[in-house]
This record gives C-alpha cells, sequence and structure tokens, in this order.
C-alpha cells in the first residue's frame, strides 16, 4: 500500500530481530539536543480528525506527483540497462578477472632462481 | 461541531477515493509499459565464464560483530565499524590497521569514508553521527577532534558523504533521512516518507543529479530529490525489510537486497521492478549487495554467510562464495572495482577478487 501512515504501525520492532539487542530506554541514551523535530509522520499516526485530512491531503499530492511521471518502456529501459554493461564490460576487472600483474590483490608471481 | 465533523469526514472520504483511484492508475500506467521481461532482452547477450573469485585478505581485528565498511576513494583504505563500538581504519593491501577509534556506544551501526580521505564518519545506537579527522600524528587522540553533526531521535542505521567532506546524509531508525552541513552541524535538508525504520541509503552517481535512494523496514525504497526534500519514486514490491539499496552504475536503476530472502533490480526510468534475484533454496535475508563496474554482476551477502554472484542481465547466479564464518552483514566493490570486501557477525573483514 502506498499510503503514508495513517494507520499507527510498530516502529523499531524489528531492531530487535535484525541486530538481536533490545532498542535502549530512552534514559539510557545519552541526552541529545535534538535539532531534528520528531517526524511529522508521528503526527500523522495519531486519529485526531484535522490532522487525518492533512495526511491524506499528502498521500494524494504525492501519488498525483507520481501520477504525473514520464514512464519509458521496459523494452527501451532494459536495453539500455544491457547495452551499459556490454560498453562496460571490458573496463570491469572483477567480470573480465583481470591478472595478477595488474590486480594489486592477487597474488604476484614469485621469481625463482633456477 | 458536530457539523465540521460532517464536513471533515466528507473530505477525508472524498480524498481516500481520490487517493484509491490515483492508485489504480498509477498500476495501469506502469502496467501498460511491461511489454518484456529484462532476461528475455537479455537473452543473446553471452553468458559469463567460470569465477575464480577467493578471498584475497583476511582483516582480522574487531573484536565483535563487523556492522558496517566503506572504501577510501585511494582504493586501498577501508574503514569498518563493529558491534563493540571500535571503528578501524586498515590498508587493505598489508592488512595493517593505521587507525582506531573506540565510539561511546555500541553497535555502531553505520560508517563511511569522507571523499578527501581525510576524515571518516559513524555512529550508531548514539542516534548521531560523528565525523573524525584522520590523522598520523601519533601524539593527537583521534577520538579528541570528534566532531558531532547529526542527531536524530533514534538510531543511525547508515551514513555517506556527498560529493564532498561537507555534507553528510544519515538515515535513522527514527523514520527519516536528513542532509547535514559538516562544519556547522546544521540540519539542511529533512526526508519524510518511510513509514517505519531507514535502514540504508545510496546516493545516484554524480552525474544523474542530485537524488538518492533509500529503503526500510516499511518495505519501501523511496527515491528524493535532494534540494526539495520531495520523494519523487517509491517502490513497494519487496516482503519485508529492505537492508540495502544500491545504484546501478549509470544511475537509471537500482537494487535492493531484503528479509525476504531476495534482491531486486528497479528501473527508475520504466518506474517499475524489472527482475528479482532469488532462488528456493536460499531463504535467509539478504543484507547488502553492490554492483561490479560495468553493472553486469550484483555481489549480494546473507544472513545464511555465504555471497551470491548474480548475472543482473540474465537474472541467473552466477556464482556462490563461501567463507564467512557468520552473517554477512556488510558488501562494497572497490572504487576502481578490482576487488570487494565484505563484512561480517564473525569479526572479520574479507577482501575478494
Amino acid at each position: 500500500m502506498r499510503a503514508e501512515g495513517v494507520v499507527a504501525e510498530a516502529r523499531t520492532g524489528n531492531l530487535e530481530t535484525k541486530f538481536r539487542v533490545p532498542p535502549p530506554p530512552r534514559a539510557a541514551c545519552p541526552p541529545a539536543q535534538s535539532t531534528l523535530d520528531p517526524p511529522s509522520l508521528a503526527h500523522e499516526w495519531t486519529m485526531s480528525g484535522s490532522s487525518s485530512v492533512a495526511a491524506m491531503k499528502k498521500v494524494v499530492q504525492q501519488l498525483r506527483l507520481e501520477a504525473g511521471l514520464n514512464r519509458v518502456k521496459v523494452s527501451q529501459a532494459a536495453a539500455d540497462l544491457k547495452q551499459f554493461c556490454l560498453q562496460n564490460a571490458q573496463h570491469d576487472p572483477l567480470l573480465t578477472g583481470v591478472s595478477s600483474s595488474t590486480n594489486p590483490f592477487r597474488p604476484q608471481k614469485v621469481c625463482s632462481f633456477l | 461541531m458536530a457539523t465540521d465533523g460532517l464536513h471533515e469526514s466528507e473530505t477525508l472520504a472524498a480524498l481516500r477515493s481520490e487517493a484509491e483511484g490515483l492508485k489504480g492508475k498509477l498500476e495501469e500506467e506502469r502496467a501498460k509499459l511491461h511489454d518484456v521481461e529484462l532476461h528475455q532482452v537479455a537473452e543473446r547477450v553471452e553468458a559469463l565464464g567460470q569465477f575464480v573469485m577467493k578471498t584475497r585478505r583476511t582483516l582480522k581485528g574487531h573484536g565483535n560483530k563487523v556492522l558496517c565498511m566503506d572504501w577510501c576513494r585511494d582504493k586501498r583504505r577501508i574503514v569498518s565499524s563493529s558491534q563493540d563500538g571500535k571503528v578501524i581504519v586498515w590498508d587493505s593491501f598489508t592488512t595493517n590497521k593505521e587507525h582506531a577509534v573506540t565510539m561511546p556506544c555500541t553497535w555502531v551501526m553505520a560508517c563511511a569514508y569522507a571523499p578527501s580521505g581525510c576524515a571518516i564518519a559513524c555512529g550508531g545506537l548514539d542516534n548521531k553521527c560523528s565525523v573524525y579527522p584522520l590523522t598520523f600524528d601519533k601524539n593527537e587522540n583521534m577520538a579528541a577532534k570528534k566532531r558531532s553533526v547529526a542527531m536524530h531521535t533514534n538510531y543511525l542505521s547508515a551514513c555517506s558523504f556527498t560529493n564532498s567532506d561537507m555534507q553528510i546524509l544519515t538515515a535513522s531508525g527514527d523514520g527519516t533521512c536528513a542532509l547535514w552541513d559538516v562544519e556547522s552541524g546544521q540540519l539542511l535538508q529533512s526526508f519524510h516518507g518511510h513509514g517505519a525504520d531507514v535502514l540504508c541509503l545510496d546516493l545516484a552517481p554524480s552525474e544523474t543529479g542530485n537524488t538518492f535512494v533509500s529503503g526500510g523496514c516499511d518495505k519501501k525504497a523511496m527515491v528524493w530529490d535532494m534540494r526539495s526534500g520531495q520523494c519523487v519514486q517509491a517502490f513497494e514490491t519487496h516482503e519485508s525489510d529492505i537492508n540495502s539499496v544500491r545504484y546501478y552504475p549509470s544511475g537509471d536503476a537500482f537494487a535492493s537486497g531484503s528479509d525476504d530472502a531476495t534482491c531486486r533490480l528497479y528501473d527508475l526510468r520504466a518506474d517499475r521492478e524489472v527482475a528479482i534475484y532469488s532462488k528456493e533454496s536460499i531463504i535467509f535475508g539478504a543484507s547488502s549487495v553492490d554492483f561490479s563496474l560495468s553493472g553486469r554482476l550484483l555481489f549480494a551477502g546473507y544472513n545464511d554467510y555465504t555471497i551470491n554472484v548474480w548475472d543482473v542481465l540474465k537474472g541467473a547466479r552466477a556464482s556462490i562464495l563461501f567463507g564467512h564464518e557468520n552473517r554477512v552483514s556488510t558488501l562494497r566493490v572497490s572504487p576502481d572495482g578490482t576487488a570487494f570486501c565484505s563484512g561480517s557477525w564473525d569479526h572479520t573483514l574479507r577482501v575478494w577478487a
């Protein structure tokens, strides 16, 4: 769904599963003079009358913007992606497998005295 | 007043139906242009040869999970950050540690090298992004010169310098991204729109202008105009958190890696997803992705300890790389494309070529 958070959603619940550590309680955070106001999303998530209308207006505005985009056919876009790959293929060391002499990470061939 | 309430609910209903209508129209427009699949267009392209990619360097020294890394523009130095609060700068050729600093917080989830190579930025559970100038003076304490630049109301998940040392872009668990002036610490622009934690961001290649893409726990990838703060395009096809986003080298597309075990390619001009990189046997989340120089290869690190190399055009897996002994958490190709580096929860970083 592309509607911006009119319905409250759980936030930071993912931090626990992603990093297996509980988010610090507010008190444990170093006191931060936040120059960034809590995001306006917080307002959108309360169901008070005028703010949901304002939130919906924003959603509609955003959708109008996106609807007005000039799009290209996938066949054209895909052809351009393919062309870029092919044009730059020879300059791609990981693709072509650059020899030891030019790749600083590959082991140098060692000279030995006969 | 009862009448005001009624008027409001009518407006809300009207707006809702307009929104639904617009969404439907958008889907129609996008579907009309979906005339072919990327892999079909790439059918005649020569298949990739066999890959010989091995670990060429192992960087050991972190005491806990490596969470993030970044290359210096000199193509040899690497900065990495860890759960134990340490941020280390390495010379990847020699594996020597050149600098180390201990952050006052643990879980340093984001770090970045400045374009000049003279500073690094990092942050995590402290909700901030701090910049440390790099000095070779043995008498100078690196931590003493620290400067706090960004302040969020939740953890810092990603940070990146823009084209200069003067500005930093940050992403946070507070659901926003922000652009900051390094010198003054001033907030230059904020980006609101994600419905949950933002986990990653990537700046468009400089030739393509002032945009960046972000991905989050709301399963959305959003493309932003840096000057206006406006979201210009949004994509929602993933089925779980988006952990990593990276622009295709031409700037016309970007790839994403997600907890839904897939990586996807979104084309910006077609305004839609054009490829999915997945296999039934891959069931663990992709934590980080990056392209090779030509964009033909997509390297993706997974939570099952492996790195999969995908043929971007054909949609098939070209190779699978083993080596890490725990989740791969971060992965970046070097600036000249000769190697890529991966960081893992096994406390090490590996450079592959």
